[in-house]
């Protein structure tokens, strides 16, 4: 096995040039290194105006999402020696504006989280005092909607999602799937709210279910499932609506 | 968080790619979605092309023989041999996919995968006997 591999990382200075470039490095390839260690390498020896987001190493943050030979990968997941005997390609996560190098500008995702209101919402009148201790759930319930709060908001999924990339006014795959990650959850009385953001034209009915959004989601989250399930609950909804409009 | 920010509306040094046209092409399973995705084309297609064909049996038998004689043409066979292919695509990418849109529960379990795209295959073979069944008269 090769001990060492290049690595040709997207640069791009917004000082000094108007589009991306790319910069070799030759770094060290143990068996035991992913394409985050040699990106620290890079910073740390060989290049100090190298920027780059990440944290915990450990894909929890989900800060470290890039793009590597193509493909949307955490960084601190994707092992070097598995693109021996290189080079491997590192570029800044797809579908997201670049603000420098490996950098994305997540503002547009955050937002879109936000407006989905990924957090248990109770009926008025009917929330319980802190002293009375908290909402108690069965094991059964809890796994209703655990896969779904697997998500670590890495936006991989939305590099992987052409329709982002098309239309970036749809929500995209994480913020419904956490959308749905509250819906199935059995303290929560939200549904109805969030149906009202998610059945827009931008919501659920954008997505044509390429199923990308699954394939390279690091959790096993699944938002294509959950996409596709809410379809199907908002098309019940009107049905409902439809036929019985004074209610079942 | 500034309330009201828009998409990153002015921000001339970020970098912005923009998605080709041609998208599609760059990667072998966005070539399936649009291949599966082009398939309804042909389904509906062929939903026309049925309803040709009640047409012509209601307008009697002169009308039955003429449809015949224009199905036989080489380029309405060659367009539903391209047909009958996407139906195919279309009817297996579909039941392969079923079991992500749907969450089947038979009690408190779960059903599994294999079975709710089984079960649309089951079906599929069904119905294909069937009709086999009253085409070759045995029914």
């Amino acid at each position: 096995m090769a001990d060492r591999i290049t690595m040709q990382v997207a640069r791009y200075r917004p000082e000094i040039e108007s589009d991306a470039t790319f910069q070799d490095y030759e770094v060290p390839c143990p068996r035991d290194w992913v394409i985050l260690d040699g990106l620290n390498y890079v910073k740390d020896r060989l290049d100090g105006t190298l920027s780059y987001r990440w944290s915990c190493r450990m894909g929890i943050c989900g800060s470290c999402g890039m793009t590597v030979n193509g493909e949307p990968k955490l960084t601190c997941a994707t092992f070097l020696a598995d693109y021996a005997p290189g080079p491997v390609r590192v570029e800044p996560l797809r579908n997201f504006p670049v603000i420098r190098d490996l950098v994305v500008e997540i503002g547009d995702f955050m937002r879109k989280l936000v407006k989905v209101k990924p957090w248990i919402i109770r009926d008025e009148g009917d929330v319980r005092p802190l002293s009375q201790g908290e909402y108690r759930q069965t094991p059964a319930e809890l796994q209703d909607y655990k896969q779904f709060s697997m998500c670590i908001n890495c936006m991989l999924c939305y590099a992987a999602c052409p329709i982002y990339g098309l239309d970036p006014k749809f929500i995209g795959p994480a913020a419904i799937a956490l959308a749905q990650r509250y819906n199935l959850d059995s303290r929560d009385h939200g549904a109805r709210e969030r149906m009202e953001i998610l059945s827009e034209h931008a919501g659920i009915w954008g997505c044509t279910f390429v199923g990308e959004c699954t394939k390279v989601c690091p959790k096993n989250v699944d938002p294509a499932g959950a996409i596709q399930r809410y379809k199907l609950s908002a098309a019940v909804e009107s049905l409902k609506a439809f036929f019985m409009p004074r209610g079942a | 968080m500034i309330d009201g920010a828009g998409y990153t509306p002015h921000h001339p040094r970020w970098l912005r790619s923009h998605v080709s046209t041609y998208w599609w092409l760059g990667r072998r399973s966005y070539l399936a979605f649009i291949l599966r995705e082009v398939s309804s084309v042909f389904i509906a297609w062929f939903v026309v092309f049925l309803l040709l064909l009640v047409r012509a049996l209601e307008r009697g038998p002169a009308a039955y023989d003429a449809f015949l004689d224009w199905s036989a043409h080489p380029l309405v066979l060659a367009l539903n041999a391209v047909t009958f292919l996407f139906a195919v695509l279309h009817a297996i990418t579909w039941f392969n996919l079923a079991p992500q849109a749907m969450a089947v529960r038979l009690g408190a379990k779960p059903v599994p995968g294999w079975m709710i795209a089984g079960s649309n295959y089951l079906a599929w073979v069904a119905v294909s006997a069937l009709i086999l069944l009253l085409l070759t008269g045995a029914i």
